[in-house]
């Protein structure tokens, strides 16, 4: 709907316009999960994604990605629509202890796609030993992942994910599933990777604190048919510091001004059981 | 060399309650065989000093004989039957585990034949190929595949769809999504087949033995049937016993070298 001339497109490194998502079309059980999105995110930007329960994030998420087509509409990354998972972007699951591979060790976990991408040997060495150092892995690579905490296994995860070095990390309520302490510091390790190694982040998450704690923008979706409700800029100066920013005015503010739209969202359509896994 | 002796030292004093309690069920069947035979005096159930002194003498003291005649010839058979049937099974077994479709479409077939006692495959084998090593290894390969076949759709079929995601963001290819993600996830339930099917397929290698064949540990046994020979047939059983325990074994040993990323 909204033109392309209207935003700068020099430098988005990637678009979603006008995303419809449907599943079951036509069945009683019709849900309509998607119902037009359009956003971008710009080179180097870290965007977070944040909205009622059931609103469709993994959908989304998986539109994004390429994994799976929407039903109408458009992603597209440099410019150009994607048909599949582009090779300059990758995805970070919420569960960990499903996305990792059981029988393959750390370093092999991180090595993995390298090899597919024809790498050399030494080249694939060094950045899988960067990647665990970056997560702060190094003197794991040879345990397997269940001989790992919850929190240790995402960061290996991340460290794949890193390893494989795209432009743009999607990451999907990541650490949704660990503990609050653990998740304050995979907060501020990634914040650090980011910064480091220049990385274009967009970051779904329920969490409100956590979706402005970490980002330059916030994007807050509606309940289902969702779509973008409010686009808010984060000007908290970085480094930011899980005490030290929480507790300043600017964040107070802006946690409450996307707690108030979160709740009027659930307020406005909050249709029963239309949870969405 | 010198680790590994300490790590069986001290897994032995960590287990040795355990030991001597199986050392002891094994010593008290023993001596019950031993007391009952003595006993009895009976012509076809000799006592079992008589069958070990059997198997040393018959079997051990001419090792290069028993293996030429019996060994060879059962094992050759056992292992061309299950391995032939292994790797078909887990190359269907992918492909049908993959593809809904194709498994709506041959599943009743594997069904209905697994539901075939194979010794029946017998009769008609012995016609169709003769009564040479053929005949045995496609009898064999027939009552092994069906438990592989099933296990490795069922493992296939459960493999988390995040895996293939997973898999697909990162550009993983055609072939190592086959070697590296499906087979490596299946492998435990694949594992489960194979030793079900161990079973079967030394129990058929015995069946296809005694029927049309002059040699192999089955044909042993029946010869010292048929002359009358009942230490030497007991020492037979106690041989085949040994092959079998020892066949398990090693599977169970490369399975917990493949599978050793599990939790124990």
């Amino acid at each position: 709907m909204e033109s392309e001339l209207t935003m700068d497109p020099s430098e988005a490194l990637l678009r979603a316009d006008d995303l419809h998502h449907t599943y079951g079309a036509g069945t009683p059980e019709e849900h309509v999960a998607l119902g037009g999105i359009s956003f971008s995110v710009n080179q180097g930007e870290f965007v977070s994604i944040v909205g009622p329960s059931g609103c469709g994030k993994t959908t989304l998420m998986r539109c994004v990605s390429g994994l799976m087509r929407p039903t109408s509409g458009s992603v597209s990354m440099d410019g150009e629509v994607i048909s599949a998972v582009p090779s300059d972007l990758t995805l970070v699951f919420q569960d960990y202890s499903r996305s990792l591979y059981p029988w393959l060790r750390v370093a092999d976990n991180v090595d993995f796609p390298l090899k597919d991408a024809g790498l050399p040997r030494s080249e694939r060495d060094a950045r899988v030993a960067q990647a665990l150092a970056d997560v702060h892995l190094t003197g794991h690579e040879t345990k397997y992942p269940r001989q790992l905490s919850g929190g240790m296994q995402q960061r290996v995860a991340i460290a794949r994910a890193l390893a494989y070095r795209p432009s743009m990390l999607l990451m999907d309520e990541p650490y949704a599933s660990v503990d609050a302490q653990t998740r304050a510091s995979l907060e501020d390790m990634l914040l650090e990777v980011w910064e480091r190694r220049k990385k274009t982040v967009l970051f779904v998450t329920h969490d409100i604190d956590e979706s402005v704690y970490l980002a330059d923008r916030v994007l807050v979706l509606s309940g289902a048919p969702s779509h973008v409700m409010a686009d808010i800029k984060v000007d908290i100066p970085r480094p930011r510091d899980q005490i030290e920013t929480k507790a300043t005015p600017e964040f107070v503010e802006l946690r409450a001004e996307v707690a108030r739209l979160i709740r009027s969202a659930g307020l406005r359509d909050h249709p029963p059981g239309a949870d969405e896994a | 060399m010198d680790d590994a002796g300490a790590d069986a030292m001290t897994w032995i004093r960590a287990h040795l309650a355990d030991i001597l309690i199986r050392l002891a069920a094994v010593a008290a069947l023993v001596g019950f065989w031993w007391w009952a035979t003595a006993r009895a005096q009976s012509l076809f159930f000799p006592t079992p000093d008589t069958v070990f002194e059997a198997v040393w003498n018959d079997w051990l003291t001419n090792m290069g004989e028993s293996w030429r005649e019996n060994f060879w010839p059962s094992l050759k058979r056992l292992l061309l039957g299950f391995g032939l049937a292994a790797f078909l099974s887990v190359v269907i077994g992918v492909a049908i585990g993959r593809s809904r479709k194709f498994g709506d479409y041959v599943e009743p077939i594997i069904h209905f034949i697994r539901a075939i006692p194979p010794p029946a495959f017998l009769p008609l084998f012995i016609i169709l190929l003769g009564i040479g090593d053929l005949q045995k290894v496609v009898l064999i390969a027939i009552g092994v595949f069906p438990p592989i076949l099933l296990n490795t759709i069922d493992g296939v079929r459960s493999i988390d769809p995040q895996q293939f995601d997973t898999a697909e963001v990162f550009q993983i290819g055609k072939v190592r999504r086959v070697t590296h993600v499906i087979l490596p996830a299946a492998a435990p339930k694949i594992f489960a087949g194979l030793r079900i099917s161990m079973s079967i397929a030394v129990i058929l290698m015995v069946i296809s033995e005694l029927f049309a064949a002059t040699d192999g540990l089955g044909f042993r046994i029946l010869q010292s049937s048929r002359q009358f020979k009942y230490v030497e047939l007991w020492a037979g059983i106690v041989v085949l016993g040994v092959v079998g325990t020892v066949l398990n074994g090693l599977l169970l040993l490369v399975e917990r070298r493949v599978l050793r990323w599990r939790v124990n």
